[in-house]
This record gives C-alpha cells, structure tokens and sequence, in this order.
C-alpha cells in the first residue's frame, strides 16, 4: 500500500473479526456481469521516480520567457509567506467547516476573506468564493434573472470573452436569452462598450433585460463608463453587474461606488500563481437587498453559548443541501484556500502596498506602451487604459510566432482571442505589472522594430532552434 | 494543539494600526503613476484595509489554523467526503515552477509538459471508470455534473428527441443532483429508496418513460451501499431510451472493482478530492473531471487536449468541434489540483489503486462490525457494505434523549472530527462514517470505542454529552441569529 498504513497483519485480523477469509468475499455483491476488467495502467512509481517524472515535466514548460502576457490572468510578485500559510496542514487538509467547533480557523479567515473583498468592491455581502472569474460571471448573470424575474440579459463584448462563453453555456440549460453589446470601432472611445447600441437593446419592451454586464478594466484593458453604462441598466429596471479585476480596485473606483448591483471577477491576480487555468478565485458580491440570490458559502460572526465571538456558515437555506432543486445554484465545493490566499495577499501588501501593485502595473505599462509605438507598433485604440492595451501589429500572429523564437511572449493576438472581430485583426494585447523589467520592455520593443522591419516570409523557426 | 491551547483570535481589521508596515514588498512606483488615469475612474478613497506587519500577520495565521481540524490533525471519518491522507510529493509538485508559472494562455509549444500531464490524466480516468473519454474542463463535482446533465441534453437534442424533461434521481441522493437538475434546465422526479437500501425498482420502472432524459445515481449509494440492481437498471435505463450517470463521489469503494462505463454507465464525473487525495482545502478547491461513453464525446466541454500524429499536445482551438456544449468555465480546469491527482495515479498503477479500495472497503466493514456487534447504536443495513456505512442514533436518542447532534459534538472532546450526520436524509439520526484506507487499525479500534463510551455517557451523564464540545476553542454556536441578523462582513465598531 502507497499511502496506508495497513501490515499483512492488520489485513489479517480485520478479515478474522469479519469472518472471512479475502477481501475480495466484500465485492461479490457486484453482479458477476458488471466486475471490472483488468486496468492498463502504468506501473506505480516510487517516489524518486515519480519526482524525476515530474522534473522531467515541469521542464518541458517555458516559464522562462520574457512575458508581456496578461488577458485576465496576471503574473504578480508573491510574498513567500501566503505559501506558507497555505501550506499550514490545519488549512489544507481541512473540509468545508461542517462541524464550526473545531472549524474556527478556516471559518474566521473566510469571514476575513469576504470582509477584505467587501472594502475592495464598495459592496455588502461577499460569497465565500466561486470557481473562478468566469463561473462567477455566469452566476451573477443567473442571479439578476431570479431576483427581476426577466429572462434576458445584455453582455458587453468588453467582458472576457471565456466569461462570455461560460454564460452562454449556463444560460442553455434553463433556456435563458442574452444579447452581446458591440464595442465602438472608431473614436476616441472605441474598444469600449457602445452606448446608443446599449440603450436601443434596452429599449425594447417586448424583451425586458434582467442584467446588464460590463468589465472594469475591459478585455481590451481599456476603461469602460461603468457610471453611464449603470445608469443605463437601471433607468430600464434591469440590474448592474461589473466584472472586475480585483488589484485594480486598489486604485479604481469600486463597484459600489458607481451603482453597480454585483461584483464579479477573477481573483488569480491576489496571491495566486498561473498554473495554467487553475484552481483560481471566483469572486462574487453584491448589496445587501440581493443576498438571498447570491449562490455559495456565506459565512457569519455569531457567538458561542458562553458569549464567545464565533463564525459559523450561515443562511444556508439557498443552499444545494438543504433546498435540493430549488437552490440558488448546486455549488458545494467551492475555491475556499484560493480565498485564503487572496485574504493572506491582501493583508501582506496592506493598503499601501497595494495601491503600489497597482500603481506600478500603471506605470510600466505607460512606458511598454511608449517603447511599443517607438518600435512601429502604436496603441490601437485612443482611450485610457490600466496596465494592459491592445497595439497594431501588421500580421500579428505571425510577428508573436516570431518574437516566441527571440524568447518573448508578446501577449496575446486578438484574433485567436477574438476570432470574428475584423477590428481587432492586427492587434496584440500586452500587459505589464511590477514584475516587468526595464530591460524586458527594451528587449521586446527592440525585437519587435527588427521583426517589423524585416522582410516577410522568412521561414520561422523551430522553438528550440531560436531560444534554447 | 499548541502547548498552551489554542487562543481565539482578533480578526485582522483589530490588528490594525495606521502605517504599521506589512514589509517592503516591491520598489515604490513613480509619484504621477495614476495621473495619467480618468478622475471619474479613480478610487476617491483607499480602501479600508488592514495594515499588519508580517511577524503579528503570520502569528494570526497560525493561531486560527490551530482552531481546525484537518486530516493531518488527526481522524476524519466524514462520510461520502473520503477523508484521506494529501501525500506530500503532490504538494511540492504542484509548487514546481514549470508548472506553478505557467500563464494559461502560454502557446501550446511553451506547455508541453502540462499538456502532456493533462492528456495522459485523461486517459488514465477513463481506463479506470470504463468511460471512452474525460473532460477535465469541471472546477468541481457539482460543475462535473452539470457539465454531464449538459450533454446529456445535448444528445437528446442532437437526435431530435425533444420531449425529454425529467430526471430520475433517488431520494437518498447528494442535493447537489437536484440542484444540477434544475440548473441544466430538467425537472427532477424523486425515487424512494427500497427498504434494503437500493433503488426501487417497482417506483424506478413506474416513473421512467418517454419524457426520461436521464436517471443519476451515486454508486455505491449515499448509504454505503453497491447497487445490487444495478444490471436490471441499466438495462431499462437504455430500453426506455434514457441515459445512465453515475455520481461518482464514491469511487473509492471500487477501483479496479467496477469500472461503470464498462458497466453501462453513460457519462460520470470524479471528485479526485475524494478518490485521488488531492486536499480539500477547507471547502475546496477540487476538481471534477467526467467520463463519457463514445456517443457523448462530441459534445464535451471545450477545449479539450489533443496529440498530434508527431506526439505534441495542443488545446483545441476555438470552434474547433461545432457539437460542443461550450465551455464551462475559464481555461482548461484546476490544473494545479489535475497534477496532485495525476501524480497519486502515477505512484499506484492498478495494483495499488486496487488495493486503495480493497483497504477502504476492508476498514469500513470492519469499523460497521465492530459497532453492529455492540448493538449501542443501530446499523440499520446489512453488510458488507462499501468503503462507509450507515449507523444510527435513533435508539438511544429514544432511551436518553441524547441525539446524534450531540454524540457528534462528544466525539470532538475523544479527538475526532465527527462523521457526516443527518444525511442521507432518509435515514432517522444518521452517521454516515468513511474511515478511509488511510487509518491504522489502531484508529479504528479506539473510535469504535470512543462511540461506545459515548453511548454509556448518555445513559449516565447524558447533559455531558448534550453540552458537548467541551474541549474545543469554542462551545455550540448561536446559529440562529447569525441567520437572523446575518453579519457578513467586518465593520469598525461605532465610536463612543
């Protein structure tokens, strides 16, 4: 046995105090017809060939590139000890906090965890955590059809385009209808959220719309009129939700304070490493009129019988376990250490410190932006814009198959992030944050005045060939 | 626990205090950094957050953990949630930076390690369940099912078969199958239980007919129990035109035992929270990969992990497969907890996954015999069962008024987390109990012993047990005015 504990012995002796002689005498209630095959399975590895496997793995990974990648997951500065705290056994190994009088420590740093994030978004009630950005998303659509009633909602394209896809996919199953909101293409706000097109797909009284959804920061990394297009939602009864990205809140105004009714977002960017997709933090808020709609763990301060402060789950009567089919949503599991390392990130960077992630994420992607369009690639849209933007590269996907050779990941081209968008054609979504050196700016905005000036239909290389 | 017992704590906001340093974390960014940002877009205040210095942070941190319990802490028979030991080497995979760093939208020829990883975890979910192929797309094994009852929607829908709205699930099931009924847009139709514990057939065959979309079932059942009927189910499953899915949340009742795709089982999802030790995480995170069977797999999540003819891995691409139910969250899945699962695979081949369920199942019946042979407390089916069973309070709460609520609590004060109780929902006073394969014997005996004596406690000091915890950081809660006047977040105390 790998992992347990048992000797020949101990087998020995359970058999003898069941009275039989093989375990395998505990099966014969499969019917013969059904017992397994046997499985093709490699065989189990030791531990020192199951951590060369896993080198060997690791290794055919390049994390070493000079990265200007963002598009919803970002790469931030870890403070050492949210590791540490997570690696606390007591955290990990525990399960949801059923039993709240050995719980205490899981069910106090969630109430902290929902505490912080209510500072962050200017909103009362916090859900414990959701899978990820985009789940939460299509939750807090579902959320605006139950408490209108309506059965429609409106989505800007400046919403994740992954976020998007996953409401589309949750809105199949109860049949629910939702219309995307087309960004401007051409003056000084376009990549953001149209407005007339807003308000003609609100104005039609045969389809009320439930929610209007709109992100700050958008997918474009430019700045939305969160207040007008709130404004917009409500003048047509329907409510607000804002995507969000939770270090910007640091230094943007929150959703609370421009009306927005729910709050959701990914909450990779506190404290929680790439992973390739996962598991993130999908956060979910909301005023205090809609929390009898808000799906997952809610966790409350009471007392114990002796007076004691105490934390305990609670309202759990939208719950799966209790209202069965009539539940808010059927989320059990949810991403609870994922919020304990947000609440850790959070608290270990202080108000202060992050304003200044924030802030240097502003600041390096000025000058990202500024050494880009020396290099012949300028921004492609004219609007503000936080620490991530769009710039016109001629041939973008190719140009990004050629800076990967130089070892750069030039973002992301938005044709392969938004197919179909012949605005978007010739653009490569970059990012910087405080990880982003002076000297990777300078390498990519060199690399990229050499590709750009060089003649087409060079053959490209083979990853190894060009970084290796 | 610490030496000196555990000490409640302040909540971060009280350890505050203004310009108290939480450590130099990064260089400071140039003074007009947010000049250049809208003023309607900027914050106008900061936010209130703590300010706490690293040292007073990490001792907070470390004190709230020692209020839980965790497997690592000690026993956690915690029915139908397979409690069992997180190895070690998982954790420091996880933590490896190829696989830590890597940005989700990395090209695919900068992923090859992870994509080999994943493609080969597929495979390696669907040679165990039985199944033809494995998304591993679900967050969890509530977004697993969904993801199933969506394609089992969308096969109907695929063959024209419109009519079909309801879903069969029996009444000793997870809430979680209902719940995902619903969301995917099914009416649910509740089966009793047989009085063995199985599935009524008589009821099963009266409500099944041409508006069946699916039955969902969790094998072995809620009550510990293998289907005995599984054969004949299955079969009028498929005669009436219906699909099979089976919650798989007790897999860890029998791998290498029963694969149910081979079984007839047309699509399933894993909880490798459960099954393949990756750690719960104080509620999560998990992950729920399903299996399907060949007719389902067009339509799986999107994207899925493809290998070319050359032997490199790639994501599909969007649009790729038309048929697709979409996509059901963002990115290929939790990858970090995909790898955990991947590599406790990786270190028990088929024999030892086999053996996983062969202790399991051991160390159930022998924790069931030890109790049923002392008759203290009900065990209301017969045995053998799987790797948990079913006990029940409902006698001695008749003879001392002492409840299963409280038995649970006393547990705590004898240094064991309680097992799962009042679920399934059918039963009176219900435990539902899963040691794990991962418990020595010598835990087994001194739990059935600490059952025991609480039953002789709550015939002779029954307020003993009905006052318990009395060890723990904090006595039983007030939850009633928490849900009565919820308070969900800190606020600062009103002056004065």
């Amino acid at each position: 046995m790998v992992y347990g504990p048992h000797t020949p012995d101990d087998r020995s002796r359970m058999l003898a105090a069941l009275g039989i002689d093989s375990v395998d005498e505990l099966f014969e209630v499969i019917p013969p017809a059904v017992r397994a095959g046997a499985m093709d399975l490699p065989p189990g590895l030791t531990e020192l060939e199951l951590m060369a496997r896993l080198r060997t793995l690791a290794g055919h990974n390049r994390v070493d590139l000079a990265s200007f990648l963002g598009a919803g997951v970002y790469r931030h500065h870890l403070p050492p000890v949210v590791d540490q705290v997570l690696l606390r056994n007591e955290f990990y190994t525990a399960y949801t906090p059923y039993q709240p009088e050995i719980s205490q420590g899981t069910l106090q740093t969630i109430y902290e965890y929902q505490s912080l994030l209510a500072e962050l978004t200017g909103l009362d009630v916090v859900s414990a955590s959701h899978y990820d950005g985009a789940t939460a998303t299509a939750e807090a659509a579902l959320m605006t059809c139950r408490a209108t009633r309506r059965e429609r909602v409106l989505v800007s394209r400046g919403v994740h385009p992954q976020s998007r896809q996953t409401l589309e996919t949750y809105f199949a199953g109860p049949g629910l209808a939702f219309d995307e909101v087309p960004l401007l293409t051409e003056g000084p706000a376009a990549g953001t959220t149209d407005l007339a097109a807003l308000a003609r797909l609100l104005g039609d009284p045969e389809r009320p719309v439930a929610g209007v959804l709109a992100a700050q920061p958008n997918v474009l990394g430019l700045l939305e009129p969160m207040a007008e297009i709130g404004r917009l939602a409500h003048a047509a009864g329907a409510l607000f939700v804002a995507a969000v990205e939770p270090v910007s809140l640091a230094v943007l105004a929150p959703p609370g304070a421009y009306e927005a009714d729910i709050a959701a977002g990914e909450g990779q960017p506190l404290g929680i490493p790439p992973q390739y997709g996962g598991p993130y933090l999908g956060i979910l808020a909301c005023r205090d009129s809609l929390v009898r709609q808000i799906p997952g763990r809610l966790i409350g301060m009471t007392s114990d019988v002796d007076g004691r402060r105490a934390y305990v789950m609670t309202m759990r009567a939208r719950e799966q376990d209790i209202r069965r089919e009539k539940a808010a949503s059927n989320i059990c599991t949810n991403q609870a250490l994922c919020a304990l390392a947000a609440a850790v990130y959070v608290a270990a960077l202080g108000p202060g410190g992050l304003r200044d992630v924030a802030a240097t994420g502003v600041a390096r992607a000025a000058e990202l932006a500024a050494a880009l369009a020396d290099a012949g690639a300028p921004r492609l849209h004219p609007g503000p814009y936080l620490n991530e933007f769009a710039v016109r590269v001629p041939d973008a996907i190719s140009v990004h198959r050629r800076l990967l050779h130089r070892g750069i990941l030039a973002g992301i081209p938005l044709a392969e992030l938004e197919p179909g968008d012949p605005s978007l054609t010739d653009g490569l979504l970059v990012c910087a944050t405080e990880t982003t050196t002076p000297e990777e700016i300078e390498l990519f905005a060199w690399a990229l005045r050499d590709e750009l000036s060089a003649q087409a239909g060079v053959p490209v290389a083979g990853i190894g060939e060009g970084i290796r | 626990m610490s030496v000196t017992g555990p000490k409640l704590q302040p909540t971060l906001f009280e350890l505050s205090g203004t310009g108290r340093a939480a450590g130099r974390r990064i260089p400071a960014p140039p003074a007009d950094a947010l000049e250049r940002l809208p003023a309607a877009a900027r914050r106008a205040a900061p936010p209130a957050l703590p300010e706490v210095d690293e040292a007073s942070l990490v001792r907070h941190y470390v004190n709230l953990s020692q209020l839980n319990w965790g497997v690592d802490t000690g026993f956690y028979p915690l029915g139908s949630c397979t409690m069992k030991y997180n190895p070690k080497v998982n954790e420091w995979a996880a933590r490896l930076p190829g696989f830590a760093a890597l940005h989700p939208l990395a090209p695919d020829e900068t992923a090859q390690g992870t994509l080999e990883m994943l493609w080969e975890l597929e495979r390696d979910l669907a040679e165990i369940s039985g199944m033809d192929a494995v998304t591993l797309q679900p967050a969890a094994g509530a977004q697993g099912e969904l993801t199933g009852m969506l394609l089992v929607r969308a096969y109907h829908r695929a063959r024209r078969d419109l009519e079909r709205t309801d879903v069969l699930i029996p009444d000793s099931a997870h809430g979680t199958n209902p719940a995902t009924a619903s969301m995917a847009g099914f009416r649910t139709v509740n089966i009793p239980s047989a009085p063995d514990g199985g599935v009524d057939l008589e009821a099963f065959r009266a409500a099944l007919g041409p508006r069946t979309a699916a039955i969902m079932i969790t094998n072995p059942s809620t009550l510990g129990l293998f289907e005995r009927r599984i054969v004949e189910l299955l079969e009028l499953v498929h005669a009436a035109g219906a699909l099979a899915y089976m919650d798989g949340a007790n897999l860890n009742a029998i791998l290498g035992r029963f694969r149910p795709g081979e079984a007839g089982f047309d699509v399933m999802h894993f909880n490798v929270h459960k099954t393949f030790s990756t750690p719960h995480g104080g509620g999560g995170p998990g992950a729920g990969p399903v299996g399907v069977r060949g007719p389902l797999i067009p339509f799986l999540p999107a994207p899925r992990v493809l290998r070319e003819p050359g032997g490199t891995f790639r994501l599909e691409r969007p649009g790729e497969r038309p048929a697709s139910i979409g996509r059901m969250r963002g990115h290929v899945g939790n990858v970090g907890i995909l790898l955990r699962a991947w590599a406790y695979i990786r270190a028990h081949g088929a024999d030892g996954l086999r053996e996983v369920s062969d202790d399991a199942v051991l160390a159930a019946n022998y924790l069931r015999g030890r109790l049923a042979a002392d008759g203290a407390y009900e065990v209301p089916y017969p045995g053998p069962c799987a790797h948990e069973f079913i006990a029940s309070g409902a006698g001695l709460k008749r003879a001392t008024g002492v409840r299963t609520l409280d038995v649970a609590k006393r547990l705590i004060d004898k240094g064991y987390h309680p097992p799962t109780i009042y679920f399934p929902h059918t039963v009176d006073e219900a435990m539902l109990i899963e040691p794990t394969e991962t418990e020595r014997l010598e835990t087994l005996d001194a739990f059935a012993d600490a059952l025991l004596e609480i039953a002789r406690e709550a015939h002779e000091t029954p307020e003993l047990v009905t006052s318990a915890p009395h060890t723990a950081p904090v006595r039983r809660l007030d939850e009633a005015s928490a849900a009565r006047q919820p308070n969900l977040r800190w606020r600062p105390r009103p002056l004065g």
